[in-house]
């Protein structure tokens, strides 16, 4: 995406390439914002960790692929259930300890596990940047109207983050689970007068939040560079994400996913320095004027 | 009945250990003060940053532990505070220990609308919302040329050495300017954290700080006997802008260079302070105290490892959590029932017969 | 020997005692009403027996076993459910998530079906799919009781059902009672509205601040010693 010159001027493919980028950037946020919302929604919890383990996850895949040789699809196939068990035994063995009623416990225990798995990082694959072995697919393109095209891997990535969505509101409103995990978040005390044990419905919560947070790693790993340190970043586009959208629908987060995208490529395209700073604004003027986010759920 | 009626009530906070601890407090406070006559300048430069640290620790402390305001944005004061300072002595060229002040100033009329901002989001959300304000910041500065942009700048010696106060002190001790620099961070920062732990005393001890313990306690209840939530929250918020601004320009005094990235750092300034207190016991003064020394220590021996030393640093943060979640001061004032600097409010009575 | 016996029962909140050595039981296929003011400790009792509040494993015996402390998802699946004071429908869910959410922990095959549920309270079943949250007081007062039903278990305990509810209304759902005793589970109703409790009791348990004050058949006890047991002194 080249910024735009002044002898080029706003022309409407200009316009609609930049929106149709955006959207497409959306997708990738709104992977990495579904498995924040799930977590936030079931327990009232937000990981400060939340973007170093889709960094984490992005590795895991490196090494399976590097490991297995079954190409990167065997790579995220083999860390799948990998980040299942890591967010699982997260859950088992740290959240469940630290959460109650007091907010502190849970956000300082995630900040702390924040800078531990930066560094455990750093210290275990060094700073390099990596990136998954894409086999060309980054650079195709499909063509659309008016000489604009979509790459193959953005349009990958925006079909991924729908049928993620899809597949999790299945699993919240049409399973046995997703009844479990919505009378838990309703009423704790009550789901366990249910004979439900939350513990063990947080734990799996957490799970499948790690789940989504490989796949988000996956289409985070074959578009661009990463590295240790860029996780804080990724937590907070699907912050900022989750909130332009509105708690509690992950409709809203894809929403929301969109629009953040398409300010920071509208920025982008004006200067690319200003690419995080528009989206941050953006952010801070939806939060100034809709504090619940665009689309809320109303029963919060 | 008539018992009661001879008998006067009043609240006290002073307890007879923490009398003798203040007069500890003060003969720590003088020998501290005297100490870059006959220590080493290591040591000086060492205790800049402890004292820097601690102060810090304090406002985070009085933010977080006592406000119940989680913010993992306050770098964006710091930074803020640091390049105002820059902005004061090199563009408008005012004396450095007025522009310390200055920047201080500046954080805090600056934090008046971010918090407008900031307070509509709740808990978890109003701590990463305060980290975007930061990036907000931090991306802000870097478009700015005249301060170096995104490579960042260098203070002149015109300005680092040059100060009235420097000279004085070159004067009386004796010594060169770049030892007579050190000093002069030195006690500038003594003074700062002095202060500051008198200022977060004095608060915590007064209405308000009663106030801020209701809050943090129960919310809900506290609005409801009258507790005005919003200003007072505002209130710590702004005060806690201007002590993270003022500690950020007198420390970026000292380091003379600055760039957006390092003067805005998550790691330098949110989780080293976070890390300082709740290792050493959150929602205590002393915790910070007992904190930033674990904290000295454990960065004398590991930070020639880098990453280790963080990995370390956030095992550690967990740890403490998990086990023993009121720090390491915490527990042992738990245990031993000790108090240096007691807020708690004791009901006093006088007068009268002993009770039947 | 008794399906339910509780022994010098004991209950806590923090430095606070709120049960002081309480011995009840409840024979299988009986009804058991508890009566008692406001603070006099009935609900902490119940809270106590579906493992909401901790107490020492000897002082509640079911079905022989000790079953105090245990969680409440394993006191669930020893066959006591509750329905609980307030209804506390879950309200993402609609009437009918609300009542397959009760036969989360179905460990025993049983009677009481969704169809069943449905033949017990017909107005349940034309409103399955709304959310629990559209239904009136007592529309969700038998979304909760069937709710319960739907674990199978030996013994059902009512947290003050009448509760907020219009006099019709109470009578429609203390109708159903019988019903829900004709399958052979035992029921323990702690009831605020006196006469009510009388008429559909085998046995009477008085609460006062804590402790137990009377207890007989609602034929011996007279309108004096029920008195005197409920306010005490």
């Amino acid at each position: 995406m080249l910024p735009i010159s002044v002898d080029e001027g706003l022309t409407l493919t200009t316009l609609i390439d930049i929106l149709v980028q955006g959207i497409l950037l959306g997708g990738l946020y709104a992977l990495f914002a579904a498995g924040l919302s799930l977590i936030f929604g079931v327990m009232r919890l937000v990981n400060l960790a939340h973007g170093d383990l889709i960094v984490l996850a992005a590795y895991l895949i490196l090494v399976a692929t590097n490991a297995l040789g079954v190409g990167v699809v065997g790579g995220l196939a083999a860390a799948i259930p990998a980040m299942f068990a890591v967010g699982y035994l997260l859950q088992r063995l740290l959240f469940n300890r630290v959460l109650g009623k007091d907010i502190l416990p849970p956000l300082l225990t995630s900040f702390g596990l924040s800078i531990f798995l930066q560094n455990g990082m750093l210290t275990g694959f060094s700073a390099d940047s990596r990136r998954l072995p894409a086999g060309g697919v980054e650079t195709l393109s499909v063509p659309i109207v008016g000489g604009l095209a979509i790459g193959v891997l953005p349009l990958l990535t925006f079909l991924a983050a729908v049928c993620v969505i899809v597949s999790m509101n299945q699993i919240f409103y049409r399973t046995a689970l997703g009844r479990g995990f919505r009378a838990v978040s309703d009423d704790p005390v009550t789901a366990q007068l249910m004979g439900i044990d939350n513990r063990q419905m947080f734990a799996i919560a957490m799970g499948i939040a790690m789940v989504v947070c490989a796949i988000a790693a996956f289409f985070l790993g074959l578009r661009a560079n990463f590295d240790p340190t860029i996780g804080p970043a990724r937590l907070i586009f699907a912050f900022e994400a989750v909130i332009i959208g509105g708690l509690g629908s992950l409709w809203g987060t894809l929403a929301g996913g969109v629009i953040l995208g398409v300010a920071q490529t509208a920025g982008a395209a004006v200067d690319p320095e200003w690419q995080l700073l528009v989206g941050h604004l953006a952010f801070l003027f939806v939060l100034v004027l809709k504090p619940r986010g665009l689309f809320p759920r109303s029963a919060d | 009945m008539s018992v009661l009626a001879h008998q006067r009530f009043s609240a006290a906070t002073g307890t007879r250990l923490s009398a003798i601890a203040g007069v500890g407090a003060l003969a720590l406070v003088a020998l501290l003060a005297a100490l870059p006559f006959f220590a080493s300048r290591g040591l000086i430069q060492d205790l800049f940053l402890v004292f820097s640290l601690l102060a810090l620790a304090q406002y985070w402390n009085l933010l977080a532990g006592y406000a119940g305001l989680v913010s993992v944005g306050q770098q964006a004061f710091v930074g803020l505070g640091a390049y105002a300072l820059f902005a004061s002595t090199m563009l408008a060229g005012l004396d450095p220990v007025l522009s310390i002040l200055i920047a201080g100033a500046v954080a805090a009329i600056v934090a008046w609308p971010v918090a407008l901002v900031v307070f509509r989001l709740k808990n978890a959300y109003f701590a990463v919302g305060t980290w975007v304000v930061a990036e907000v910041f931090r991306l802000v500065v870097a478009q700015i040329k005249s301060l170096g942009g995104g490579t960042g700048t260098a203070l002149p010696k015109s300005v680092t050495n040059d100060s009235a106060l420097i000279s004085l002190i070159a004067h009386v001790t004796g010594s060169r300017t770049p030892a007579a620099r050190d000093m002069a961070a030195y006690w500038l920062a003594l003074v700062v954290v002095v202060l500051t732990m008198a200022l977060v005393y004095a608060l915590l001890r007064s209405k308000r700080g009663l106030a801020l313990s209701a809050i943090r306690d129960n919310e809900g209840a506290a609005g409801s006997v009258g507790v005005n939530l919003a200003r007072t929250k505002l209130y710590v918020y702004v005060v806690c802008a201007f002590g993270a601004g003022l500690t950020g320009a007198l420390i970026y005094l000292q380091k003379a260079r600055i760039s957006p990235d390092a003067a805005f750092s998550v790691t330098d300034w949110t989780a080293f302070v976070l890390f300082i207190v709740i290792i050493g016991g959150i929602a205590t003064i002393e915790g910070p105290i007992v904190g930033v020394l674990i904290f000295w220590l454990l960065q004398d021996q590991l930070a020639a490892f880098g990453a280790w030393y963080l990995m370390i640093l956030g095992a550690l943060a967990v740890c403490v959590m998990l086990f023993f979640p009121e720090g390491v001061w915490g527990a042992l004032a738990h245990r031993y029932d000790i108090h240096l600097f007691p807020f708690r409010r004791r009901l006093v009575v006088s007068g009268g017969k002993g009770a039947t | 020997m008794a399906l339910l016996e509780t022994r010098g029962l004991t209950a806590f909140y923090g430095d606070f005692q709120a049960l002081f050595g309480i011995d009840l039981s409840v024979e299988a296929g009986e009804t058991i009403a508890i009566i008692g003011s406001n603070g006099a400790g009935k609900s902490t009792f119940l809270r106590t027996l579906t493992g909401l509040a901790p107490t020492r494993p000897e002082h509640i015996h079911f079905d022989g076993k000790p079953i105090g402390g245990l969680s409440a998802p394993a006191i669930v699946s020893q066959g006591i459910a509750m329905v609980p004071e307030g209804r506390r429908l879950f309200p993402s869910l609609t009437v009918e998530e609300n009542l397959l959410i009760g036969a989360w922990s179905q460990k025993r095959a049983g009677h009481w079906t969704l169809g069943k549920i449905y033949q017990l309270f017909p107005n349940l079943a034309e409103r399955r799919r709304s959310p629990s949250t559209v239904l009136s007081g007592g529309q969700q007062q038998m979304a909760a009781i069937g709710r319960a039903l739907m674990s199978n278990p030996r013994l059902l305990l009512c947290d003050e059902i009448s509760l907020g509810l219009a006099p019709i209304v109470i009578r429609d759902i203390y109708a159903a009672l019988p019903l829900i005793r004709q399958v052979g589970t035992s029921l323990i109703v702690v009831e605020q509205d006196i006469a009510q409790a009388l008429a559909v009791a085998d046995r009477v348990y008085c609460f006062q601040e804590g402790r137990m004050t009377l207890a007989g058949k609602p034929s011996e006890l007279t309108r004096e010693m029920i008195h005197a047991a409920y306010f005490g002194g």
